[in-house]
C-alpha cells in the first residue's frame, strides 16, 4: 500500500492505492451518487450511478470499483453523467413497479431519496408494468419483487455478512430476478437463518419486515461495517 | 363613491382563469387545495376559478389561464376530458402523484383489466361501456397523453405547496419545487 496524489472535481487529494474512487472522494466531502454500494460488504459496480469521467480516458468508470492511482484527475459531475445518473433512476422506476405512497419504505427509500437528490419530478421513459410476485412465505419477511432493484446488497451480504447464501440472481437481462435458494419460496428455504440482514440492506421496500405499513418501515445497515472489522480482525 | 366601484379589482371578469380537474384520484389533491385555508380568499383576489369540482359549472371554459389536473388517466372518458383540457388550456399542471405517475390507480396495470373487472364484479364482466366509463389497458400518467407544463409530485401535494404553485405562477414565473417535493409524500 502506498499514498497516491489525485485530483477529484478540481480539489488535490491524497488516498491509499487500495481505495476505490467513491471512498477517497467521499473522505474529502464529495459525494457520488450510488444504490448498489454498501459500507460493510463487497463492490459490486451494478448500479452505474457512481460512474465518472477519468482525464485520458474516453469510458466513464464506476468510482466504487476502481481504485485510485498517481495523478488521477477525476470529474464527478458534469452535463453527460447528470443524464446518464437521470435515465439510470428513470429505467429503474420504469422497470419494476414503484409507486411511493402506499410502499412501507416510503419516505426511507434510497431510490426515492436518489430521484429527489437528482431533481426527477416525472417518468420521461414508458413504463413496462412488469407482472411480479409477492413472497409472503416467510415468518417474519416478505419479498416484494415489484419493488426489487437488483442491486444486489441482500445477495452480498446474505454471502458475505451471515454466510448464508440464501439470495441469488437467476434469469439474465430484463428477466433477472432475485431468488431464494434454489427459486424455492423463501419460507422454505433450508439456508436461511432469518437474520433479517437482508431486510436492513436493502435499499428500497423489496425486502421488508411483516406487519409493516405504509411508511412505517426504517432501516440501518451501519452494523455492517463493525461486523466487517471484527471478521478482519480475526482472520 | 362610484370611483370607489370602478377602481375595484375584484372584477372577476379580468382575472386570469383557473381551472381544477379531478380525472383517476382521490380527490385528496384537491383536499389539500381546500387546506390553503384563509389563503383561498387571497388567492380568489387574483384568480377566478372558472371550472372545478369545487364549483358548479358542467362546461370547461375555452380559454383557460391554468388548469391543475388531479389523477391518472384511466378511462376512455378520462382520456376524452384531458384531451379537451389541454386544447382549452394555457399552462396544464400535473398535480399529484396520481397524474405525474398515476400511482394508486396504475397498481392494476400489471394484472390487465379483465382481471380487475371480474374481480370486483364477483365473476362476471360488467357491461361496458353503457354503465361506467371504459377503462383503458393502463391507468397512465397525463404527460404521456398531452404535454404538460409544470410537475407537482406528492400524494398529496401539500397546501404550502400548492399555494406557491400558484402564486408563482400568476406572477408569471415558473416555480422550482425539488427541494419541496417528492414522489409520495
Amino acid at each position: 500500500m502506498r499514498v497516491v496524489t489525485l485530483k477529484i472535481n478540481g480539489q488535490e487529494m491524497s488516498g491509499r492505492d487500495d481505495e476505490d474512487i467513491l471512498h477517497v472522494a467521499r473522505e474529502h466531502d464529495i459525494e457520488i451518487p450510488t444504490l448498489c454500494q454498501l459500507d460493510g460488504i463487497s463492490e459490486w459496480g451494478g448500479c452505474r450511478l457512481c460512474l465518472v469521467e477519468i482525464e485520458g480516458s474516453a469510458k466513464l468508470s464506476a468510482a466504487c470499483v476502481t481504485k485510485v492511482s498517481e495523478g488521477m484527475v477525476v470529474n464527478t459531475e458534469s452535463e453527460r453523467l447528470a443524464g446518464y445518473r437521470k435515465t439510470i433512476v428513470e429505467m429503474l422506476f420504469t422497470e419494476g413497479n414503484h409507486v411511493c405512497s402506499v410502499c412501507v419504505s416510503n419516505n426511507n427509500c434510497e431510490l426515492q431519496d436518489m430521484s429527489s437528490d437528482l431533481k426527477i419530478d416525472h417518468i420521461s421513459l414508458p413504463y413496462r408494468y412488469p407482472l411480479r410476485t409477492v413472497d409472503a412465505s416467510h415468518d417474519l419477511f416478505i419479498f416484494d419483487a415489484n419493488r426489487c432493484i437488483l442491486c444486489t446488497r441482500c445477495v452480498r451480504v446474505c454471502d458475505e455478512a451471515e454466510g448464508a447464501h440464501t439470495w441469488d440472481i437467476a434469469g439474465r437481462g430484463i428477466q433477472s430476478q432475485l431468488v431464494s435458494d434454489l427459486h424455492q419460496p423463501w419460507g422454505e428455504s433450508t439456508s436461511c437463518t432469518s437474520c433479517g440482514k437482508c431486510v436492513e440492506a436493502c435499499p428500497t421496500g423489496a425486502i421488508f419486515e411483516k406487519g409493516k405499513a405504509a411508511g412505517e418501515m426504517v432501516k440501518d445497515a451501519k452494523f455492517l461495517v463493525y461486523l466487517a472489522e471484527m471478521k478482519a480482525e480475526k482472520s | 363613491m362610484s370611483s370607489t366601484i370602478t377602481s375595484n379589482t375584484n372584477d372577476v371578469g379580468t382575472l386570469p382563469k383557473l381551472a381544477t380537474v379531478w380525472l383517476d384520484g382521490c380527490s385528496g389533491c384537491h383536499m389539500s387545495l381546500l387546506d390553503m385555508d384563509h389563503r383561498l380568499l387571497t388567492l380568489l383576489e387574483k384568480v377566478n376559478l372558472v371550472y372545478s369540482p369545487l364549483v358548479d359549472q358542467k362546461h370547461f371554459p375555452d380559454d383557460v389561464d391554468i388548469t391543475l389536473v388531479e389523477g391518472a388517466i384511466s378511462s376512455e372518458a378520462d382520456l376524452e376530458k384531458i384531451l379537451m383540457v389541454r386544447e382549452r388550456t394555457k399552462i396544464l399542471v400535473s398535480l399529484g402523484d396520481c397524474a405525474v405517475t398515476a400511482n394508486v390507480p396504475s397498481l392494476r396495470n400489471p394484472l390487465g383489466v379483465n382481471a380487475i373487472l371480474e374481480r370486483v364484479s364477483d365473476g362476471a364482466l360488467p357491461k361496458q361501456p353503457d354503465t361506467v366509463p371504459l377503462l383503458c389497458a393502463h391507468a397512465r400518467p397525463v404527460h404521456t397523453v398531452v404535454k404538460v407544463d409544470l410537475f407537482v409530485p406528492g400524494c398529496p401535494p401539500s397546501a404550502d405547496t400548492i399555494h406557491l404553485v400558484l402564486t408563482e405562477l400568476l406572477a408569471g414565473r415558473t416555480p422550482d419545487l425539488h427541494a419541496i417535493t417528492r414522489f409520495g409524500l
